[in-house]
């Protein structure tokens, strides 16, 4: 009845001739719609959002980049070729001939040496990236150089394991930037910031045209790209928050893609026609932090006992469907030292034990947990974990709060458990050692890792760890790796959880779009449309 | 009597103004005090979760924000002053930058909202009054009641399945469709008048398939409330001694109703049907996340959940001037259609 009134009054209210119907959009354009609200500056080197690591990696290219296929493979980009000296110091880039800017300028190691003091000396969000590797702004002048035009050269502090070094070098905060024209651009010694928040200077396979924040972002064909022309002249990034918008607009044909559809419209468009999806796990996990410096939390039977009272098929079977699958270690799968160990299932009895060993025989305390309640499935996850907790005796209080209240409270250690996600920086596990180490637990330490959020410190796995950056044999590295998770696990103040998968529905008529290990992965120079 | 009253009018004025001025600066205080109180780290939306502590010191410094709460208050009023309200973190503009994008997309929702709000929801609420208790007044009591209690977000949602994903009568979220993305310069901002004024019309009808459902949701929710406050409106007036007196004196009904009773209510109904067109300018959240439509809403909306203070106060300053600038309009109203005025 609600249903037919408002057709008939919407209906009075509109003109009466339909308007044309527009089925598809153009061959020679692409349309995704896609939530990128956190998009705040395109500047590569300033960039730490997940969205704009999507638009900058179409825009710019990196030294190296690894393999979609297997991630330990590294590909050359703007570096031709790479060599690491015997002592485990310096790496010397050759740079490849006659690639070009989208400005036209040409593409040199002086270019290189410019974006990675660029990275050091505007030290934003990115710069602990590289400033890891021992290069900071008084250094950067020594250990960053271009003996000639196609070398570029770079000296770390450490032997690290050449693979942590390059695979940092991956990243898009790496995107090798157009100096010449940033140089022109510059105000105030700000390495041309201003300019590149908004606008581009790359050499990658599209270039930037426009950026409406939360509205629309539009690319368009690099024609001179080294690797050939994208197919595609232009791709549309719409920004829908909506994702029943997004289905309706996928299903009418007025997007390609819809990237952030629900678990169940996914189920719904299932067998739809003209709908194709594609999916990727991503090296993004889902946890809770359990704080140390609570009373009850402190005690490791407390914490072991808590990560039985996880229901984590459960979720993953229903509401997390599509979207989570069950990761119980630090790392992504996928990534080099990663171990299949799942030793946790819900097991109520077992926790008991466990918690009665810890002196609460009938569970008999409460918790609270700061979750962001605009995240759905956290916080259904955390309406779960409150049921299974109850069945130990445990009383646990939901705080829900928007995403970045509730990570605020997390970095000033003022949790008993917080929900939420952690994602790997580059695909080397140096990337999530943050969960291991703690090398300072007081309140102003330099450096604040998850382990320090959570008031935890064990002095010899975090040695374990930070030596494991810089061991040089692949082989050992692994098993190494491997080792500290079995270690940790029992010990930690974690509860893994889940590693992410993303699922993009498609129109039937785009090709080769796949959905990268990150996001700077999600490349579309090979798509195509019939 | 003509200087005295023009001696009211002068001291209105002052007295407008010194009003407007103290009314800013109290909104803008409060809204300064709320963006500190508020539990969230303000340079979170600047460096990320992982910068190193030397660049959150360092970002702190650029933005003022290690400065005492006083002079970083002062600072910014002064800034407002001079017609900068800074730049937002969010975006990486200057706030006033992004108000000019994203109000003309509120203007046009809004204008064409209230258009379809008034034009319906008057001649039902007199029709209402003057067939009280009979089924005229039922049907528009129920239009009214669903209006009030069915949630825009769901209404929208229904209203696009139906007329843009089946039917194809309107265009879909957005203001544009992508074939028409910048083929028409900016001049205004408001999409129907740039494209007017560039003569480009199938611009324009694009861009009115796409405002049409999400400007009739907005006019049907104002409707529901106009139409209810024309009725009661009209009920007190239609109650009264002169229009009994009318009727003893043989006036048609219609004439009674349209003549008397209506023009009698037109100045509370001026308050009415403004208060409705400032509350749609503000923004509505709700719609313009269905609708993906590019507005002041969601802009101040998004702002206030990553603590980007700039832009929270800066759209606040933007609506704080729409509250005076309808009010004075209404006022201006007021004297054009009060018989006593004149």
């Amino acid at each position: 009845m609600t249903r037919f009134l408002t057709a008939a009054l919407l209906a009075l209210s509109l003109p009466l001739s339909p308007l044309p119907a527009q089925a598809a959009t153009p061959e020679d354009t692409l349309v995704v719609a896609w939530v990128f609200d956190d998009i705040i500056s395109l500047d590569p080197q300033e960039m730490f959002e997940i969205s704009t690591f999507e638009v900058v990696g179409n825009v710019y290219d990196t030294l190296v980049m690894f393999d979609l296929d297997d991630t330990s493979q590294l590909e050359g980009q703007i570096a031709e070729s790479w060599e690491v000296s015997d002592d485990g110091l310096t790496f010397t880039f050759k740079i490849r001939p006659d690639l070009q800017f989208h400005s036209g300028n040409p593409v040199t190691a002086h270019d290189v040496v410019y974006t990675f003091q660029r990275l050091t000396a505007m030290d934003k969000g990115p710069a602990f990236l590289i400033q890891d590797l021992g290069i900071t702004a008084d250094n950067m002048d020594e250990t960053l150089t271009a003996p000639d035009d196609m070398t570029f050269q770079m000296v770390v502090d450490n032997p690290y394991a050449p693979s942590y070094v390059l695979n940092v070098l991956t990243s898009a905060n790496f995107s090798i930037v157009d100096s010449e024209l940033l140089k022109q651009q510059e105000q105030d010694g700000d390495w041309g910031n201003e300019y590149l928040k908004t606008n581009s200077a790359g050499s990658g396979p599209f270039i930037l045209r426009q950026w409406r924040p939360d509205e629309l972002i539009m690319v368009e064909a690099n024609e001179d790209y080294w690797q050939g022309a994208p197919q595609l002249n232009r791709i549309f990034w719409r920004h829908i928050t909506e994702p029943a918008t997004q289905r309706l607009q996928l299903e009418a044909g007025d997007v390609d893609i819809a990237r952030n559809l629900t678990p169940d419209q996914i189920e719904g468009l299932e067998g739809a026609e003209g709908v194709e999806f594609t999916e990727t796990a991503q090296g993004t996990n889902l946890y809770m932090g359990l704080n140390v410096a609570n009373e009850h939390l402190g005690k490791p039977l407390v914490r072991e006992a808590l990560r039985y009272l996880v229901d984590y098929q459960g979720m993953a079977d229903t509401f997390l469907r599509n979207q989570w699958t069950v990761n119980q270690t630090f790392l992504p799968r996928d990534v080099l030292g990663y171990v299949d160990s799942k030793p946790y299932n819900l097991d109520v009895d077992k926790a008991k034990a466990l918690l009665a060993e810890a002196g609460y025989p009938e569970g008999g305390f409460g918790l609270t947990i700061n979750v962001a309640s605009t995240r759905p499935e956290r916080m259904d996850a955390a309406q779960s974990f409150q049921a299974t907790l109850g069945q130990a005796g445990i009383e646990l209080e939901i705080l829900p709060s928007d995403a970045r209240t509730a990570l605020t409270t997390y970095r000033e250690r003022k949790h008993d458990i917080y929900l939420g996600t952690w994602g790997v920086d580059y695909f080397d596990p140096a990337s999530n050692d943050v969960f291991v180490v703690n090398t300072d637990n007081s309140p102003d330490a330099e450096s604040k890792p998850l382990a320090w959020r959570n008031s935890w410190q064990n002095e010899e796995l975090s040695e374990q760890a930070l030596q494991l950056q810089r061991e040089r044999d692949s082989e050992a590295r692994e098993q190494g790796y491997q080792q500290l998770i079995l270690d940790w696990q029992p010990v930690s103040p974690f509860v893994m959880m889940f590693q992410a998968i993303e699922v993009a529905a498609l129109r039937d008529n785009v090709k080769n779009f796949r959905l990268g290990p990150s996001a700077d992965a999600n490349l579309y120079l090979n798509v195509t449309k019939e | 009597m003509a200087s005295a009253s023009g001696g009211r009018v002068l001291r209105t004025g002052g007295e407008l103004a010194a009003s407007v001025a103290l009314t800013f600066m109290g909104l803008l205080l409060v809204t300064f005090i709320i963006g500190r109180l508020v539990p969230v780290d303000p340079l979170l939306a600047v460096v990320g979760d992982r910068a190193s502590e030397a660049a959150r010191q360092q970002a702190m410094e650029e933005l003022g924000l290690n400065l005492p709460l006083w002079r970083q208050f002062l600072i910014y009023t002064g800034n407002v002053l001079t017609g900068d309200l800074g730049m937002s973190v969010t975006t990486s503009r200057p706030v006033v930058e992004d108000i000019a994008r994203v109000f003309p997309a509120t203007l046009e929702l809004a204008s064409l909202g209230i258009l379809i709000g008034v034009v319906f929801g008057i001649p039902a609420g007199v029709l209402a009054a003057a067939y009280q208790d009979r089924w005229p007044d039922h049907v528009v009591r129920v239009l009214g009641l669903i209006g009030y209690s069915v949630p825009i977000f769901w209404l929208g949602l229904i209203g696009l399945l139906v007329f843009y994903a089946q039917l194809r009568w309107v265009g879909g979220p957005g203001r544009l469709d992508i074939f028409y993305e910048g083929l028409v310069p900016t001049v205004t901002g408001v999409i129907l008048v740039d494209s007017a004024l560039a003569g480009d019309w199938e611009v324009f009808q694009n861009a009115l398939s796409h405002l049409v459902l999400p400007a009739s949701l907005l006019g049907y929710y104002s409707m529901a409330y106009i139409s209810r406050m024309t009725r009661s409106l009209m009920l007190e007036q239609l109650s009264q001694e002169y229009i009994v007196a009318a009727r003893v004196k043989g006036v048609s009904e219609f004439r009674i109703i349209t003549r008397h009773a209506l023009g009698n209510i037109l100045v509370p109904l001026i308050t009415v049907v403004a208060l409705s067109f400032a509350s749609l300018l503000e923004g509505s959240v709700l719609t313009e996340t269905v609708f993906a439509w590019p507005g002041l809403g969601r802009y101040i909306t998004t702002a206030l959940l990553s603590a980007d203070m700039n832009a929270v106060l800066g759209g606040t300053i933007v609506v704080g001037l729409i509250f005076v600038g309808v009010n004075m309009l209404s006022d201006l109203l007021y004297r054009l259609v009060d018989p006593r005025a004149h």
